[in-house]
């Protein structure tokens, strides 16, 4: 036994060919947004995902998802081999394919969490501690890179701020830094100096307890593979995929904005905040539009789609920035 | 009775087919989902390396012709010129018409905006030139001319390092490669280089 999740009675777990066939019903019978559109909770369609149904995962521990469908997006999800087989994680190399085929020695398990700074209860807790009490949940968020492209995701996780209350922030809690494991030995990215190793990222306190902040353990309903940041991952749906610090062997409150790695490295590139804004540019490319990795097969054309505020999550988050100048604080 | 004139006429066909195989093969994997999980970006870059290779590979001739000591390898220089003008187009064509789409206008503000597409295009624009004039009778008409114009290569190289530089996030090391490889070419020009090279040349032959 490696997780200690809460216990869900298996008659609660929906089988995954039972919940497919769901979706491909629910497709069928073009009732998917609409579902999504009169806020049908998660117990009547789990998964009302419209546009494509995606692969079938291969690997990893199916997790055990006590809710679905909270802010799921009407986008087709992305590919679980495209979600796993693509994405950037210097650790393990600085190509997108990189990850998925140097990840293999790495060991999440067993895994702690070292809990630190302004914070009545600290120390380290393993895994297991740290998500006991909350039941896992399944977000589809939009993921959004800084580099042009986007995904659509489905995570398994848990609220980063329900999760953060357990330790009773102080008041001087302003900020909260995550670091990334420091473990050159598996992560093979790591012996090349093109970044200021260990991964370091944060974010506002305020920020950090939004809802919609999720520390995921999972996609796919399946645990993380390790090239996705397993066990235990940063998701912000509404800033740059940057800011999803992966492999999170550290969580610090703290008073000062945390030096946070990309930021560092290229100031003027990666702003501390990176929310998604189609109206601040890359110094080096632009940001009004992004490419869509979703769907399968010989699909080229047409994939360009505007990046929209907050990568669409304005609604949620706007009002976190209120009065901020967001081309300053980008 | 003879099919080729000679061992570089009976080489040529080869050649072409070399530099026809990776589009081949990107047609090959575009075709059969092997483009990865962001098939335009693969098609971009894989497009690009091969142009930028090509065009490397054009400006290793005039070295490879005095190290050699075989001044026939010119004969294949107009080939692999105007491939690597044509993965240039095609990776042009990719950036345009798949990738930018119907927002295709924005070409117009990267070209001004974006310093690594302003390289890149420019590369492309002065490509066109040293294409058109490629024939045997325009170098006849442009006489001395000719060899002047050409030496844009040096620059439409450079450009398209840069080109490709500039765009990287923070893992130079593939970009300064080629950067090495073009200075590495660009030395052996120098006459000093030049000379302890046919040095060599004659010593070993």
């Amino acid at each position: 036994m490696r997780r200690n999740l809460p216990t869900v009675r298996s008659s609660q777990i929906t089988p995954e060919p039972v919940y497919r066939g769901r979706r491909e019903c629910l497709k069928a019978l073009g009732i998917g947004a609409i579902a999504l559109a009169t806020g049908c909770e998660s117990g009547a369609a789990p998964d009302a995902v419209a546009g494509k149904a995606a692969d079938e995962p291969t690997q990893g521990k199916v997790l055990p998802i006590a809710e679905r469908g909270k802010y799921a997006p009407a986008d087709p999800m992305t590919r679980y081999k495209d979600v796993t087989g693509y994405n950037n994680f210097y650790e393990f190399g600085s190509g997108k394919g990189d990850p998925a085929q140097t990840s293999s020695a790495f060991h999440a398990h067993p895994w702690s969490v070292e809990i630190a700074g302004h914070a009545e209860v600290t120390g380290r807790f393993s895994l297991e501690d740290l998500l006991k009490p909350h039941p896992l949940e399944e977000r589809v968020y939009r993921m959004r890179c800084v580099e042009g492209w986007s995904m659509v995701i489905p995570w398994a996780g848990v609220g980063l701020g329900d999760v953060l209350k357990r330790f009773k922030p102080t008041s001087n809690a302003k900020f909260v830094a995550l670091t990334t494991v420091n473990r050159p030995a598996e992560m093979p990215g790591m012996r090349s100096a093109l970044l200021d190793w260990p991964y370091r990222e944060g974010l506002r306190i305020d920020e950090a307890m939004h809802p919609l902040a999720l520390l995921a353990v999972g996609l796919y309903g399946h645990e993380l593979p390790n090239q996705n940041g397993a066990p235990l991952r940063l998701v912000v749906p509404w800033k740059y995929g940057f800011k999803g610090v992966k492999s999170i062997v550290k969580i610090e409150f703290v008073e000062a904005q945390p030096a946070t790695t990309w930021n560092e490295l290229a100031p003027e590139e990666y702003g501390f905040y990176a929310n998604v804004n189609p109206d601040v540019d890359h110094p080096r490319w632009s940001q009004k539009t992004e490419r869509r990795i979703a769907g399968g097969g010989f699909n080229v054309f047409g994939n360009r789609t505007p990046t929209l505020p907050f990568n669409g999550y304005s609604d949620q988050v706007a009002s976190l920035y209120a009065g901020m100048d967001l081309r300053r604080n980008f | 009775m003879k099919v080729f004139r000679d061992r570089i006429a009976a080489v040529k066909p080869l050649l072409f087919a070399a530099c026809v195989m990776p589009l081949a093969w990107l047609i090959w994997d575009a075709l059969h989902d092997g483009l990865g999980a962001d098939p335009v970006a693969a098609l971009e870059h894989r497009s690009g390396d091969w142009a930028l290779r090509l065009l490397l590979v054009t400006l290793a001739i005039t070295p490879l012709r005095r190290l050699a000591g075989r001044a026939e390898l010119v004969r294949f220089r107009r080939m692999l010129g105007m491939f690597a003008f044509f993965y240039a187009c095609v990776h042009l064509a990719i950036y345009v018409f798949v990738d930018l789409g119907a927002y295709w206008s924005v070409l117009f503000a990267d070209v001004v905006k974006r310093p690594y597409i302003t390289v890149g295009f420019a590369a492309w624009l002065l490509l066109i030139p040293l294409a058109v004039t490629s024939t045997r009778g325009m170098m006849r008409r442009l006489g001395r001319h000719w060899q002047r114009l050409h030496r844009l290569v040096y620059v439409i190289a450079l450009l398209a390092v840069l080109h490709f530089l500039w765009l990287v996030k923070a893992d130079q090391r593939e970009p300064l490669l080629y950067l090495a490889i073009f200075g590495a070419l660009m030395l052996l020009r120098v006459k000093s280089v030049r000379e302890l090279g046919v040095r060599w040349g004659t010593s070993y032959s």
